[in-house]
């Protein structure tokens, strides 16, 4: 590319001289920009289109009532205005918490729910782009403090992360490891409440038998599994969970009682509170499990 | 305050050139001289050009000869379709050295620097936060030489304000820019009859009107601005709706091997694909302009605005053509409006 200095040097096509250069000046303007454009679209900064919320909710409403048969307890402990983390325990191959918990909330309570998630989800085409419609964000630190500080908005977050989904039918309801913890320092920095989640009937929509580490590998995605309902769906078993009968008790909410934006929280702090809480769901798990005759009716 | 004496290198560039028209109208503004390799095409009204080598062999000797206290530094490279992979280290890299070189010492007048660096220099990528601030590490390493030339530009403008603490240095990472005068890869996109968009994907992009970014660059001359400062846009944008409010259709580009399949279309000239626009038109990129915003800027345009402003210029073009007549400089032309006593000049 020879050419290339002489049209960087002389602009393109188009370079009048003294395109209101006075314009430029004063610097001191209102502080309200002079033009903020009209949106064409309703998708906002974090990617989730309400109206694409709508048509998802219309699409999931009937999944949510017959075939899961949603039912909640202490729907009431979730803050109807200000941030809030939720937090919840994981399950099935491919998790059919993640919406339930999101249009439970939506419907019962009327108001967003971002869900945070793997980052290679958007590196998926068409999947990363309707999860991210649908109120799904890319799980980094900065995102949910965002969320949660500055838009006041409710975050749900699988602390367990991709363990979870990825381990054996045969841990069912055993939570894993909370990470490191990282979910109460970002509750801690945005100084808003945990509100803990225990959800029955998730393990059984969707058991995993047998993985291929080999594939996994090969697709790029954090595990390949073999479900249940692939036996008895085939192929079609990859997006047709089986009709567990899902149950949602959200837990009081934790408050922490530190100053919010603080430069570093202790450590030692963070993985007890990460610890108890754990406990606590676990603990309620258990008693709900106590509590259900059966998995298909509850 | 002392009026500033201002010094540009790149006066011949989009930025370098709009940057001196706005500063010859501050009153606060003593002296602008700009170098450059080449001749400018803007109309000066009291800015002098002096030309210079690409290793600006005469800047040692130019600040100190006007006494400059401010410099900036408009020539760095941020659009890879422009020059090769080679020019660009050349041009970013030894370029920046070379003026951190010549503005040292212990005899030397300058006590600002700005820099216009871009957000490239956060990349692109699936790990990325949906805003970086000035202070985010970027996901992944660079892969592509415009970004990792302007990341070792930023590295070295990094150590000389450390060791310069007399020196107030202002690095600007402006976004995209969108802006009816201005040809960028974005701008070249959506110009095209069918825009190109990745398959599947759908990235939200944050831009800038170009009058904010000479606006940005001069008020952080006026206020001596010092540190990283991001000048974007409010607000993001999603591809498509881009795309939409162009009144354009788009392109679906193929996800897998993208780089292998759009490869042809840029050897025969058709259309610019860069790998940075190739990265942004599948995870897009939004950064924080907060910074900015407190130090006391207002900006003019929000993404949307940029966008809509951009686009309503084009449309105007297409019906009316050119509107405005083109200037090219003329040395005697010039040397007669400085220098002619037959010219009534204004203080």
């Amino acid at each position: 590319m020879t050419d290339g200095r002489t049209e960087e040097r002389h602009g393109t096509d188009a370079l009048p001289a003294e395109r209101r250069g006075t314009d430029l000046l004063p610097l001191r303007l209102p502080a309200e920009p002079e033009s903020v454009g009209t949106r064409h679209g309703d998708v906002d900064e974090w990617g989730r289109s309400e109206r694409t919320r709508q048509v998802l909710r219309r699409l999931y409403g009937g999944v949510y009532s017959h075939w899961f048969r949603a039912e909640w307890e202490g729907l009431e402990k979730i803050p109807t205005a200000g941030g809030a983390l939720l937090v919840a325990n994981h399950a099935g191959a491919i998790p059919a918490d993640a919406p339930t918990i999101m249009h439970g909330i939506e419907t019962e309570l009327e108001r967003p729910v971002y869900g945070l998630a793997d980052y290679f989800f958007r590196a998926m085409p068409v999947v990363g782009t309707m999860w991210s419609r649908g109120g799904g964000v890319a799980a980094h630190p900065d995102n949910a403090y965002r969320i949660l500080h500055d838009d006041h908005q409710l975050v749900l977050v699988f602390p367990e992360g991709t363990k979870a989904t990825g381990k054996y039918y045969s841990q069912r309801y055993q939570l894993s490891r909370f990470g490191r913890g990282g979910f109460v320092e970002i509750a801690m920095r945005a100084g808003v409440p945990v509100v803990p989640i225990a959800v029955v009937g998730g393990e059984e929509t969707m058991p995993m038998i047998a993985k291929s580490s080999r594939l996994a590998k090969l697709l790029r995605v954090p595990y390949a599994p073999l479900t249940a309902n692939m036996l008895v769906f085939g192929p079609a078993g990859l997006v047709i969970p089986f009709p567990a009968k899902m149950r949602f008790r959200v837990l009081d909410p934790v408050h922490f009682d530190v100053d919010a934006d603080q430069e570093r929280y202790p450590r030692s702090r963070i993985l007890n509170e990460s610890e108890e809480i754990r406990n606590r769901m676990q603990t309620e798990l258990y008693d709900m499990l106590r509590q259900r005759r059966s998995v298909w009716f509850g | 305050m002392q009026r500033q004496r201002v010094l540009i290198t790149g006066l011949s560039s989009f930025w370098g050139g709009r940057t001196a028209q706005a500063l010859e109208r501050l009153p606060s503004v003593e002296v602008v001289v700009g170098i450059d390799t080449e001749e400018p095409v803007l109309q000066f009204e009291r800015t002098e050009f002096v030309r210079a080598d690409e290793t600006f062999s005469i800047l040692n000797r130019l600040v100190r000869a006007i006494r400059a206290d401010t410099v900036i530094h408009a020539g760095l490279v941020v659009d890879s379709t422009r020059i090769g992979g080679g020019r660009i280290h050349e041009r970013n890299v030894i370029g920046t050295m070379n003026l951190l070189g010549a503005i040292e010492g212990g005899d030397s007048p300058v006590r600002a620097l700005v820099v216009k660096s871009s957000t490239l220099v956060y990349g692109s990528s699936a790990r990325d936060p949906t805003w970086f601030t000035e202070t985010t590490a970027r996901a992944g390493s660079a892969y592509t030489p415009v970004e990792r030339s302007l990341l070792e530009a930023e590295s070295y403008l990094r150590d000389y304000a450390e060791d310069h603490a007399n020196v107030d240095v202002a690095v600007l990472r402006c976004a995209n820019v969108l802006g009816p005068n201005i040809a960028t890869p974005v701008s070249k996109a959506l110009s095209l009859p069918l825009v190109p968009k990745m398959a599947g994907f759908d990235p939200q992009l944050q831009v800038v009107e170009e009058d904010d970014v000479v606006r940005a660059v001069c008020f952080a001359v006026q206020r001596r601005l010092d540190g990283v400062y991001n000048v974007a846009g409010d607000g993001r944008l999603p591809w498509s709706e881009i795309i939409a409010i162009a009144g354009k259709r788009a392109f679906p580009l193929p996800p897998a091997f993208t780089a292998t399949a759009t490869g042809p279309l840029g050897r025969l000239h058709l259309v610019d694909l860069p790998p940075e626009l190739l990265d942004l038109l599948r995870f897009g990129r939004g950064v924080d302009n907060s910074k900015l915003k407190a130090a006391g800027f207002n900006y003019r345009y929000s993404t949307a605005g940029a966008v809509e402003h951009f686009i309503g210029a084009a449309r105007l073009r297409r019906t009316v053509g050119e509107t405005e007549p083109r200037y090219r400089y003329e040395s005697d032309v010039e040397a007669f409006f400085r220098h002619s006593p037959a010219v009534v000049r204004r203080d």
